[in-house]
């Protein structure tokens, strides 16, 4: 402890913390990020068992196309640097245009759910249940709807998270006041991102 | 709260873009099987690193943070060595006895 304060230079706190008082919303999301981290990791090593095992794994990247999904990763990484951009204008003290990137980040999260909505539609059509397909092992589908309905989920969750952090922006009285809380959101935001270069990888390109 | 550095984001965001790029050509390369994997693995964790050093901030923090978010990767690692017996029972790999019936336009694949 003694000496993280000690690297740090100037004392931040009278208690034995290396931590200044913002640092512990980043440090309560990024324990969070690393909890979901460990749900992810075990959905994708089961994925990953779950496929080696089986002798009639479907064959995913002619399954499922990646074409849709590789403009929703290009979409998403746009999206993590929208989300940035915010913080970058915020740290300049310019409030309406981090306010309107945090927007455009949102609007990009939005974007993504509905085309991964179209997605899952276009699939559940030609047969990909989540109980069976006519490729091959009926846990495919049970993985696939799983995982990215999984990561899905933290995307909604997530465009929600970006919205009520546009409403903290525009309350508190100056622009600097709300830094902490758009980089957290934007931790946040970028782990999504993080999981779906994972995902993208493992379920849809090997 | 003083000055905040921030990394040359816009670079980072080509790096990504390009890495993406290479990923979707790596694909179609006339090589076995399993070194396509091994590359699109490594491609991944690569992308991974730069948006969790960069986008997140990883590389001003300090080390605190930095373990925290190690610990899941040391997890993930172990969890993948656990099962990795499993992938190599070939001779008990399952299949599915009853497929489910195929609408017409699945047909096609």
């Amino acid at each position: 402890m003694s000496t993280a304060t000690a690297a740090h230079g100037a004392a931040v706190e009278p208690a034995e913390s290396p931590l200044t008082p913002e640092s512990w919303g980043k440090l309560g999301m990024w324990i969070f990020l690393a909890g979901d981290a460990v749900g992810f990791g075990t959905l994708l090593a089961g994925y990953g068992a779950m496929r080696a095992t089986s002798a009639d794994w479907p064959n995913p990247y002619a399954v499922l196309g990646i074409n849709l999904t590789a403009l929703m990763t290009f979409l998403l990484i746009c999206s993590s640097v929208t989300m940035v951009k915010a913080l970058e204008w915020l740290s300049r003290g310019h409030r309406d245009k981090a306010k309107m990137f945090l927007a455009l980040t949102a609007l990009g999260g939005a974007i993504f759910v509905s085309l991964q909505a179209f997605e899952w539609t276009h699939l559940i059509h030609r047969g990909l249940h989540i109980n069976g397909n006519p490729w091959g092992a009926s846990l495919f589908g049970t993985s696939f709807f799983l995982v990215t309905g999984f990561h899905g989920l933290h995307v909604t969750a997530g465009v929600i998270y970006l919205l009520a952090t546009i409403g903290v922006v525009s309350r508190r009285p100056r622009p600097m006041d709300s830094y902490n809380f758009v980089e957290i959101t934007g931790l946040y935001w970028h782990f999504v991102d993080l999981v779906w270069i994972m995902v993208f990888t493992f379920m849809y390109l090997l | 709260m003083a000055e905040h550095k921030h990394p040359n984001y816009m670079a980072i965001f080509y790096y990504l873009a390009i890495l993406t790029a290479v990923e979707l050509g790596v694909i179609f390369l006339p090589i076995p099987k399993i070194f396509i994997a091994a590359l699109l693995c490594v491609f991944a964790v690569w992308k991974a690193a730069l948006v969790a050093m960069y986008f997140m901030h990883l590389k001003l923090e300090t080390r605190t943070l930095a373990l925290i978010a190690v610990t899941p990767l040391t997890i993930a690692t172990l969890l993948v060595l656990v099962l990795l017996p499993d992938g190599f029972a070939v001779a008990k790999k399952t299949v599915d006895e009853k497929k489910v019936a195929a609408p017409a336009a699945a047909e096609k694949h």
